[in-house]
């Protein structure tokens, strides 16, 4: 029987792997999915800005200038007669004589130049630091002037100001309802599968005759059931309950599922026969196995509040304006004689779908590596 | 001295059915159960799988709670527990005087847990402070041949049989009175599996092991213990001292579970007997003798009435009609 013992004899290789943690295993695992791993950076790139959006727009996402309407994508300039010198043109508006339309024309005899760490509008860092200093902005121009990477929209605001700054609040309704349903779904998925019987039953009835409501009546209804004197905050606040209120259901099936499961599981029956709490048991036993599966439920869970709340805000029944958020910067290209005439408005599009499917993958990434035991 | 001494044990499962959960039928996963082990003493629980071993041993357990019947357990010398109405509060205390060894030992670990922990764990819950714990689970890896270094691996290191022994070692950490092996070994390689029995043989030495086998082929049954019961559809049918029943097996039954021993003998091969049909199903069993239908010495006594247990010779009892007339092969 000492052959049983020796072939335990590990190499140094071996010997990482046999005490390789469960974090370790799943992270080794996730490493080797490729989408998931560029998708996790993407994602992580999105927060940073949704984390630094002020410092990264360019000019006051709300400040509106009739002056500058619908003012198409601009380009930098990055030479200037050979020398590195970026720069953006100014601009000159001229009013078509036929279709009495603002129309903006380069000048290039009026050459701003970008700076990095320029002055621009006062913000709070983090809510807490005041400065005006932002990643990029031009030295010396007239009022009017400026950088508009993506362009304008009716009122004369940058739209990529207007996007990197609705990053945080499109992002971070997620998180928040995610978090909402994920309290809700942990607590209630867990009663039910814990304790069974009759509260199992009503539970799963409930989740059921929620999941049959169609959502979009469901969310006009109580959209519209918001006082229209709330404040912005106290609307977004009420978005993510309502959000959140289908959201829950699905963890909660999940959570409900592991429970039962795990309670038949021996290792959970070898700790209560060794006499351990019921709170051990769930704490040490069974909540660590299926930590990772909330994790990626909840990665998945993440994208969809995003296109709720999307959605929600383009049909209006979501945030208002003067709230920024990606479904906001839509609505402004419902309109297609605007969007003939100023096509660049659809470009709030593209960060949605982006982080969108980034999130998926990362889901799927982290399901896969999830159970690294399976 | 007995350990334990289980009488008329039954667990029956309710079928409910239609919008109002009435119940229409039961389950009889175990139907009036009895049978004892000395201190000491190693009693094997044999049957094909349905037939409701696992239950007994889990009910003894109280990983299930027994419809009726009783339990009596003596955690130590000179005094006796009824377990099956016991209240959960008085039950955890002698959890530690009870342990088991369960059949699959890549679900009976928790992968998240180093090997030290999970040994360490019945000490953990039980009270045992953390420098006697160290030294025990030193001690605990040593006794079930495991090299010290074990302690700071996580189970996915490790292989069926060797999961198996850290099993055994969990089993062992309180020095129960009462180790229950649900099927310790049917899960493991034929080579392992005689490693570990070794293993369970050198610990009954040692620690005077008072254990309940439970087994679903009686092969491995043989060297382990020292009475065997065979049960089929919630009853035994037989309990017999081991070389006597493998020698003149009472009950068809057993013959049947006897001549399917694979045995490296070519000579044998011809006189393989197979058993005919299905297990019976324990929500709808067969009048009279369980075992009838696949019966081959079955007569209209045995369609009609259900046999009793009875002793036909001193310490061994059967259930079966024809057990004085028949003569039964057993294995040598």
């Amino acid at each position: 029987m000492s052959a049983a013992a020796a072939d335990i004899g590990a190499t140094a290789g071996q010997d990482r792997f046999a005490q390789a943690t469960q974090l370790q295993l799943t992270w080794w695992r996730f490493r080797r999915h490729r989408l998931a791993l560029i998708s996790l950076f993407i994602v992580a790139l999105f927060y940073a800005v949704a984390v630094f959006a002020d410092f990264l727009a360019i000019s006051d996402p709300h400040a509106t200038d009739a002056r500058r309407s619908f003012i198409p994508p601009q380009a930098i300039h990055l030479f200037d007669d050979g020398a590195f010198r970026p720069h953006v043109y100014g601009l000159r508006g001229v009013r078509d004589p036929q279709t009495f339309k603002l129309v903006y024309t380069p000048d290039p005899n009026r050459k701003l130049p970008v700076t990095l760490f320029a002055r621009g509008y006062d913000y709070a860092l983090f809510g807490l630091f005041e400065t005006n200093i932002h990643l990029l902005g031009i030295e010396g121009g007239s009022r009017g002037d400026g950088i508009f990477l993506l362009g304008t929209d009716q009122l004369g605001r940058d739209l990529y100001s207007r996007m990197v700054v609705a990053t945080r609040v499109s992002l971070s309704i997620g998180l928040a309802g995610v978090t909402l349903s994920l309290l809700l779904g942990v607590l209630l998925g867990g009663i039910s599968g814990l304790y069974g019987g009759w509260v199992d039953t009503v539970i799963q009835r409930v989740i059921e005759i929620l999941r049959s409501i169609p959502t979009i009546p469901l969310w006009m209804g109580l959209a519209a059931a918001l006082p229209n004197t709330w404040s912005v905050t106290q609307v977004y606040l009420a978005i993510t309950v309502i959000i959140s209120l289908i959201g829950w259901t699905d963890l909660a099936r999940v959570v409900r599922g592991r429970f039962l499961s795990l309670r038949e599981e021996d290792f959970v029956v070898a700790a209560e026969l060794a006499g351990a709490s019921q709170g051990r048991i769930i704490f040490r036993h069974m909540l660590p196995s299926f930590a990772s599966h909330i994790i990626a439920a909840v990665s998945l869970a993440l994208p969809a509040m995003i296109v709720s709340e999307t959605a929600l805000s383009f049909l209006g029944l979501g945030l208002r304006p003067p709230a920024v958020s990606w479904g906001i910067l839509l609505q402004d290209a419902q309109n297609i004689q605007v969007l003939a005439g100023a096509p660049w408005l659809l470009s709030a599009a593209v960060p949605v779908t982006v982080v969108i499917l980034a999130f998926n993958f990362l889901g799927d990434g982290l399901r896969d590596a999830a159970d690294p035991y399976g | 001295m007995n350990v334990l001494e289980v009488s008329e044990l039954r667990k029956h499962y309710p079928i409910r059915a239609g919008l109002l959960r009435r119940e229409v039928g039961r389950v009889r996963a175990v139907d009036g159960v009895s049978f004892h082990i000395a201190a000491g003493e190693t009693l094997a629980l044999v049957g094909e799988s349905g037939c409701g071993k696992t239950t007994v041993s889990r009910c003894i357990l109280r990983a299930l709670r027994a419809t009726s019947g009783e339990i009596r357990f003596a955690p130590e010398d000179g005094r006796v527990v009824e377990l099956v109405g016991l209240p959960k509060r008085q039950l955890r205390p002698l959890r530690r005087h009870m342990q088991m060894i369960f059949q699959d030992p890549y679900s009976s670990l928790n992968p998240r847990m180093m090997v030290g922990d999970i040994i360490a764990e019945p000490l953990k819950v039980n009270g045992v402070p953390a420098a006697e714990r160290q030294a025990r689970v030193l001690e605990l890896l040593d006794l079930v041949q495991m090299p010290a270094s074990a302690r700071s691996r996580f189970p996915h290191a490790f292989s069926g049989g060797q999961r198996q022994r850290i099993g055994i070692a969990r089993a062992l950490a309180l020095q129960p009175r009462l180790v229950v092996a649900d099927e310790p070994v049917s899960a493991l390689d034929v080579s392992v599996q005689a490693q570990i029995i070794n293993l369970l043989l050198d610990l009954q030495d040692r620690l005077r092991l008072s254990m309940l086998f439970v087994a679903h082929d009686l092969g491995v049954v043989r060297h382990v213990s020292d009475r065997v019961a065979v049960m089929y559809v919630g009853r035994i049918v037989e309990v017999a001292p081991t070389a006597t029943l493998y020698r003149t097996p009472r009950h068809p039954y057993t013959e049947a579970l006897l001549a399917a021993v694979p045995a490296p003998d070519p000579a044998r091969r011809g006189r393989q007997l197979a058993v005919l049909g299905e297990v019976a199903d324990p929500a709808n069993p067969p009048p009279g003798c369980a075992f009838h239908p696949r019966c081959p010495y079955a007569v209209e006594r045995c369609r009609i009435e259900r046999p009793e247990l009875t002793e036909v010779t001193p310490g061994r009892w059967t259930s079966c009609h024809r057990a004085r007339e028949l003569e039964l092969a057993g294995v040598g």
